[in-house]
């Protein structure tokens, strides 16, 4: 009997091969026969977690939309009644609401592991530059899945949102009409931005996720030792610290799945709202253009850049000084790889004084962060201004404290305990 | 064999004014797509002006109305809030609305910013971002700011306006709140969106 089934099998295997021989070799060059290293530690789930939550916010975002109005008078009640009448509306909103923060959570995460173990570094520059425009898009992609609900943070975050292009010199009034599609954040912003949200970026996010991919398998992966596993290799030509792909770091991968699952659904079922962090209890009022919510701010994923945003005061008669530090601050990403200079790349032998610089990079992003969600008073005014400087400081001097500091000789092979 | 009798001039010719001819045809069947993002006639259409009683507003007291989408207010102010104006002149960043002469019309660049100064109407929408800026009227000590002679503080950036919408210096808004062009159709009634007629001419 199973002799009859893995007959049928192998026919129908070597049917397909005969006429798409390049898929076999596809398979084995991403995913059986693709060496990485055999030292990853936890930092390195969360490449893979981006992708579970992509997969889940696809999902239910197509369910999303099978119950969703994007109309200006019938948004909000839409998402109520998917929230109330919908069977499982509910579950499926959550998740996909749930899912948007730990994007960001696993897709932070991921970058500060890049940072940490000098993922960044030649010759893995393209990994990280694509990396760096997925997160252009996503912030894209979250911030038009936000306005979607028409709450009033929906609405006023959109109003400030898109009047950050109405800051550019000469060309932003009629930039700010031609993205408003009004002369106010109205209905036809509201439709343009459902338009964008479940087609236009989640198409280019695809892309550019398969194009991450296909450029670290052409480096093949860091390590937590920073050091090449590709220098030490046996007869066959395999790297002798490198492990194939599957089923090695399939099953890590899904371990690290499971867990993460695990306190996803915590907080979709518990903690949906993750007391206003997840879901901001303004938004559960529906949108008004004669009054901003008395404290307005962003989702936390974005309160660092929106407190740099808000520290920088108005220069030359005009808001654009401030608008282009929170849009630098992004872009400054790119660089990281031409910036470093340090002779070993992980955090585990570079000096004292690296590590107090990405010990202060993350204080400092995550004080901001705290800043974005609070009033703006004097105090945290400038503390806010003194960790942007701080925060740009060591991105444009990192060329020199980059090799400051004595680093500890790197291994000659990765180090590895059974 | 291909290559045979082959004119590389001709061929690079023909492929980079195909090239050319190709990216010129690409960009004008851009400009629908770009233009359908514009405001739609039906947008344009939707600006008409707004009329507005005021003759249940109480001194000190605001009122909210909606012009072009936009929140509208109307203040009537009290003597002792047109007596602090002038004092605040230095703190300001274009008392005398000279800076950015558009953000009013030309019978409101006085020193109230207002045709009758006892009567504010001003647009309700931050010169910073777009927010609409909380009325904090009470001349006492805040939070923001130690010596608070009322006006308006947006809630999203920390910009601080006065009562004639006058912006702070050092705060992230760069101009003074837009006045609207308004009249007065009778004591009690305004006419939000159309300049008056006796004064212009």
């Amino acid at each position: 009997m199973s002799n009859a089934i893995s007959k049928i099998i192998d026919s129908g295997y070597g049917w397909f091969n005969e006429r798409a021989p390049g898929a076999t070799a596809w398979y084995n060059r991403h995913v059986g026969q693709y060496y990485a290293p055999k030292n990853f530690n936890i930092w390195y789930y969360f490449g893979s977690l981006a992708m579970v939550v992509f997969a889940n916010q696809i999902l239910t975002g197509i369910w999303l939309t099978m119950h969703y109005k994007p109309d200006a008078l019938h948004a909000f009640d839409s998402v109520e009644y998917i929230m109330r009448d919908v069977d499982w509306g509910w579950l499926i909103r959550y998740m996909h609401s749930t899912g948007a923060s730990l994007f960001f959570v696993v897709v932070y995460l991921h970058m500060f592991r890049g940072m940490m173990y000098g993922s960044y570094r030649k010759p893995r520059e393209l990994v990280w530059v694509l990396g760096c425009v997925i997160l252009l898009v996503l912030m894209g992609e979250a911030f038009f899945g936000y306005v979607l609900p028409w709450g009033q943070m929906s609405y006023w975050g959109a109003q400030v949102i898109t009047s950050l292009f109405g800051a550019i010199p000469f060309i932003g009034e009629s930039l700010l009409e031609l993205i408003r599609g009004d002369y106010l954040v109205s209905d036809a912003t509201l439709n343009r931005f459902f338009a964008l949200h479940v087609i236009a970026l989640p198409l280019v996010l695809a892309g550019l996720i398969y194009l991450h991919l296909m450029a670290l398998h052409e480096v093949g992966s860091n390590n937590p030792d920073g050091i090449e596993i590709k220098k030490k290799k046996d007869i066959n030509g395999k790297p002798l610290d490198g492990i194939p792909f599957h089923p090695y770091y399939t099953v890590k991968d899904l371990f690290g799945t499971a867990f993460f699952l695990l306190i996803a659904a915590f907080i979709v079922f518990y903690a949906p709202t993750l007391g206003g962090w997840f879901l901001e209890h303004d938004n559960f009022v529906a949108a008004d253009s004669l009054v901003t919510p008395d404290l307005i701010k962003p989702v936390w994923y974005f309160t660092p850049y929106y407190a740099m945003l808000r520290a920088i005061p108005a220069m030359f008669g005009s808001q654009f000084p401030g608008v282009a530090v929170m849009g630098g601050a992004v872009l400054i990403f790119f660089l990281l790889p031409w910036l470093d200079r340090s002779p070993v790349r992980s955090i585990r032998y570079r000096s004292t004084f690296a590590k107090v610089m990405l010990a202060l990079f993350v204080i400092c992003f995550f004080w901001l962060g705290y800043c974005g969600t609070r009033h703006a008073t004097p105090a945290l005014t400038l503390s806010a201004q003194v960790c942007t400087v701080f925060y740009f400081a060591f991105f444009i001097f990192m060329p020199w404290w980059s090799r400051i500091g004595a680093t500890k000789p790197e291994p000659e092979r990765v180090t590895f305990d059974h | 064999m291909a290559d045979q009798g082959v004119n590389h001039g001709r061929r690079r010719f023909l492929t980079a004014t195909t090239a050319v001819v190709g990216g010129v045809g690409g960009v004008f069947a851009a400009v629908p797509f770009v233009k359908s993002w514009q405001p739609s006639a039906q947008a344009k259409t939707a600006g008409a002006p707004v009329l507005q009683d005021i003759s249940k507003l109480e001194p000190g007291q605001r009122l909210t109305t909606k012009w072009r989408g936009q929140p509208v207010w109307i203040i009537r102010r009290t003597p002792e809030v047109l007596a602090a104006l002038s004092s605040l002149d230095k703190q300001l960043l274009d008392p005398d609305s000279l800076v950015n002469p558009e953000q009013q019309p030309a019978y409101a660049a006085n020193a109230s910013r207002a045709i009758r100064p006892e009567i504010a109407v001003i647009i309700g929408v931050c010169t910073h971002l777009g927010c609409a800026p909380s009325f904090v009227p009470e001349m006492t000590p805040q939070e923001f700011d130690g010596e608070w002679k009322g006006g308006f503080f947006c809630p999203c950036h920390g910009s601080r306006f006065d009562m004639a919408g006058r912006v702070y210096k050092n705060v992230p808004a760069p101009r003074n709140l837009r006045v609207p062009p308004y009249h007065f159709v009778d004591d009690n009634m305004i006419e939000i969106g159309v300049d008056p007629v006796a004064e212009a001419a």
